[in-house]
């Protein structure tokens, strides 16, 4: 069950990877098989319910692309 | 469920300008977070510098005013004097306050001005094209100094936090840095002390935040933080160098 929930306003992302860096549970990768409106392959996340709601992806988005909510 | 982390009101939702991975928008993130909890968004008044922060007016979602290059904190002055109410900052770069805006800054901490400084060094000149700033550590390479910055010719990297924390004035003086999620809620921390010490009526205040420009570094978003934490924490330390109950 996860703990965590994360949504990626994808069509805003500048494809940094900065988020893939300090997720502890690696689950978010880069999209390779899209390409948004800016022309950058989004991030995304494969697993959802791994996810713990930490929010390190969300702190070191410079374009603030991530909502994180959590469980209670 | 409960929504942990969203877009602040701080901020417009105006996209940002800047490349992918520059940590601009994380600083700009922290500023308009830190206006939001301290409930002074409505009066605050932020002064832009030139630079790649030159369009800063678009981001933060207060009142806003640009600077010519370097002279932000003596229009701060200005604002702050005229409208003593006001909260006043500014949000300047290292070509902006390490080198044509020294002498304001300096004098602005001097004269003990109560405004607010948010400091970004990434230790390059970034908007025109990566020439080598005051703040470029030795041997880092820049267009204007292709074999890396010499020592001999150009001097050590300026230190604008150990120099500004000598003055009375300064009531407030911390250096940190966006590479981690850790030490980013710590500079969230040292902006909403900085920001504090003005709303009391207590001074100047600045907060440096070592910052990365991966284009004009030339390396991927990760590279650069890592080379941050590396190359220029080990030269610029991070920490507090000055409080109000210090600077007496």
């Amino acid at each position: 069950m996860a703990k965590g929930k994360v949504t990626f306003k994808e069509d805003i992302c500048k494809g940094c990877e900065l988020c893939t860096t300090v997720c502890p549970v690696k689950i978010i990768t880069m999209d390779r098989s899209k390409i948004n409106a800016k022309g950058y392959n989004p991030a995304t996340v494969t697993d959802m319910d791994k996810c713990i709601g930490c929010a390190n992806c969300a702190t070191i988005c410079p374009d603030v692309v991530i909502t994180v909510e959590r469980f209670k | 469920m409960t929504i942990v982390f969203e877009r602040t009101k701080g901020l417009t939702d105006v996209e940002t300008h800047y490349c992918p991975g520059c940590t601009h928008g994380i600083i700009h993130r922290l500023v308009g977070e830190a206006m939001v909890e301290l409930g002074v968004l409505e009066k605050a008044i932020g002064v832009a510098p030139v630079g790649c922060s030159v369009f800063a007016y678009n981001y933060f979602n207060c009142d806003m005013h640009e600077a010519a290059h370097g002279r932000a904190p003596a229009v701060a002055t200005g604002i702050k004097r005229v409208h003593p109410d006001k909260f006043v900052f500014t949000y300047q770069g290292d070509g902006d306050l390490a080198s044509i805006g020294t002498a304001e800054i300096v004098h602005a901490a001097h004269r003990g001005e109560k405004i607010s400084t948010i400091f970004v060094n990434n230790a390059i000149y970034g908007m025109t094209g990566g020439q080598m700033a005051p703040t470029t550590l030795v041997g880092q390479k820049a267009t204007t100094a292709p074999g890396g910055r010499s020592e001999e010719h150009s001097g050590r990297p300026i230190r604008m936090s150990e120099m500004l924390a000598t003055i009375h004035g300064a009531k407030f003086v911390e250096r940190v840095a966006v590479n981690t999620p850790a030490n980013i809620r710590k500079a969230k921390k040292a902006i909403i002390e900085c920001f504090k010490v003005q709303l009391e009526g207590k001074g100047f205040g600045i907060v440096e935040v070592l910052s990365t420009c991966p284009t004009n570094w030339g390396m991927t978003a990760p590279e650069a933080m890592k080379w941050l934490e590396d190359n220029m924490i080990p030269y610029y330390p991070l920490g507090n160098f000055r409080r109000p109950e210090e600077a007496e």
